[in-house]
């Protein structure tokens, strides 16, 4: 099968935010960029499970500088058979899906995987911007993905309290969530024919993005936490109904 | 116009849309309009959205809504936008809305944002706040399109009464026939309130040792009339069931209140409660690093401060 996983750089889970100073963007000194790890653990993963049962390839496509390419090459690294790189920065998700959709319409693949979102901007719109672009199936939030033929395949998708089991026939686009597949470290030998492996450079589309960002800000710094005594849970109850308002 | 998809389940309006309508119609007071409220399929108590801000209901029934396919619903809620000539759409921030809201916006040709937690800003063009980073920051994000899309994330507002009940009138649109095929839906039994609408919720973390002390977790929820929740690990270990899991890689919520008990506050579980409006924190190591990000804090073992919790809450109650 001919599979692609769209990859995502975001700044890693435990780093501290903090902005430019007309506050439009990321403070990038001291942060370290990693893979999106919905993208990694889960898409990537999954891709990589399916394409050693059922043989085909695993290609990565990105929208990115060079600078962007360690993230590539250590998604290489992981299994991925070869990777595209849509040479321009990422300015905002339909700009991203539109670059993306773009050149999916000029190959064939039979599944195309996202992270269910990004953990910068959490906004979960790339894959149905592209699965509308493509006009091909969306699943979003899959927690389980079974190959049953060539051309189809069972999926379960998380939703508000529960599950649900759904049959689509291939090409489908398809954003995977906790359950998919287990994190994969790359070993020795993959980082080393990670080097050798195609990492081809397109050229982007003409676009102008439909929004942009005004201004970030902080939240408001938090009250220093009340401490209550554990013996009197009472105190606990009224300041939860009288103060907070909650019960 | 602003015009509001509206979720339903089991033939009744979700919790979620009340909140989308009404959040419709502030926009819609803002910009000078009206809001109205789409509906695909059936719920009975329909007219009940024009308490919240909707004029007019408009539905559109067909069995392609019986089940949730991402393609049939985006191309009708499109097509009735284009129709009604609205010129904002909301949404609700739902996993369903979550899988439409690129997939409307690509066929409404508009710029979007998911997870509003205020309404836009409309003096000069049309900015979104919405959280970012794992709500660690806030961003506005100006929409440059004629149609504006926007989903609306859960307990972003207090809805109150503002209209009487509307009038639901038919809309005709051409559905499409499903390209997937729903097999079975596992839900939990309808009285418990799904998590992200939850107004509270009580989550329980590996510091109650094993599924079999969940009896004290579930007593307190039952008096606060709470959704239970838990911490990764304790999913991970299948003490609970995985739609349980709260935290990044689970499910983000907001409720008003939150009482994590025996969670010890790794950055990935706040950054899907962060956003929580009051948060209590019980465990008995004082160095948890949740106890920054509560209100209330209780270090104390949680096997002799939750029964006493529970207690407090019915006697408050009684």
């Amino acid at each position: 099968m001919k599979l692609l996983v769209c990859i995502s750089k975001t700044p890693d889970t435990t780093a501290k935010i903090a902005f430019n100073g007309d506050n439009t963007k990321l403070e990038t000194a001291g942060i370290t960029f990693i893979m999106n790890p919905y993208d990694e653990w889960y898409a990537l993963v999954k891709a990589i499970e399916i394409q050693e049962k059922w043989g085909g390839s695993v290609s990565v496509l990105h929208v990115g500088p060079s600078e962007n390419d360690s993230i590539i090459r250590k998604a290489l690294a992981i299994g991925a058979t070869d990777a595209y790189r849509i040479d321009t920065e990422a300015v905002s998700a339909d700009q991203v899906a539109f670059q993306m959709a773009s050149f999916i319409q000029q190959h064939v693949f039979d599944i195309i995987f996202t992270g269910k979102e990004t953990i910068d901007y959490n906004g979960a719109e790339v894959g149905g911007r592209m699965a509308a672009q493509l006009n091909f199936p969306f699943i979003s939030f899959a927690s389980h993905l079974d190959i049953v033929t060539e051309n189809e395949a069972i999926v379960k998708r998380d939703m508000e309290g529960g599950t649900e089991t759904i049959q689509v026939n291939t090409p489908f686009v398809i954003s995977a969530a906790k359950g998919m597949a287990e994190q994969r470290i790359p070993n020795m030998k993959g980082i080393m024919t990670a080097k050798s492996k195609p990492l081809n450079v397109v050229s982007p589309q003409e676009y102008s993005p439909k929004i942009s960002i005004v201004s970030h800000e902080l939240p408001p710094a938090k009250k220093a936490v009340q401490y209550i005594d554990p013996e009197n849970m009472a105190e606990l109850a009224r300041l939860l109904r009288e103060e907070a308002k909650v019960i | 116009m602003v015009l509001v998809f509206v979720e339903t389940e089991n033939c009744k309006v979700r919790k979620a849309a009340l909140e989308a309508v009404y959040y419709g119609y502030l926009t819609a007071q803002k910009l000078g309009t009206s809001c109205q409220a789409l509906l695909l399929g059936n719920a009975e108590d329909a007219t009940a959205l024009g308490l919240y801000g909707a004029t007019l209901v408009h539905q559109s029934d067909s069995i392609s809504f019986n089940f949730f396919d991402n393609q049939v619903y985006s191309a009708a809620i499109a097509q009735a936008a284009k129709k009604l000539e609205a010129s904002v759409v909301i949404l609700s921030h739902s996993s369903n809305g979550k899988s439409l809201i690129g997939n409307i916006a690509y066929l409404l040709d508009s710029g979007s944002v998911s997870a509003a937690v205020d309404i836009p800003e409309t003096d000069k063009g049309f900015s979104v706040r919405k959280g970012v980073y794992s709500s660690k920051a806030l961003v506005n994000i100006e929409i440059n399109t004629a149609i504006k899309l926007v989903s609306v994330l859960g307990n972003s507002l207090q809805i109150s009464v503002v209209g009487s009940n509307a009038e639901v009138q038919p809309i005709a649109l051409d559905v499409l026939q499903p390209g997937i095929k729903v097999l079975s839906v596992d839900k939990l039994q309808s009285n418990v309130t799904p998590l992200p609408e939850a107004e509270r919720v009580v989550s329980g973390g590996r510091g109650l040792k094993g599924p079999e002390n969940w009896g004290i977790v579930e007593e307190l929820a039952d008096v606060l009339h709470a959704t239970t929740a838990c911490s990764r690990p304790v999913s991970d270990a299948d003490w609970r069931p995985h739609h349980e899991h709260v935290g990044q890689t689970g499910i983000a919520i907001r409720p008003n209140l939150y009482i994590a008990i025996g969670i010890s506050g790794a950055i990935q579980h706040l950054a899907g409660v962060n956003n929580s409006k009051t948060i209590v924190v019980i465990n008995k190591d004082p160095e948890a690093p949740f106890f920054k990000s509560a209100n209330y804090g209780v270090v104390g073992d949680l096997f002799d401060v939750v029964p006493k919790l529970t207690a407090a809450i019915k006697n408050l109650n009684a």
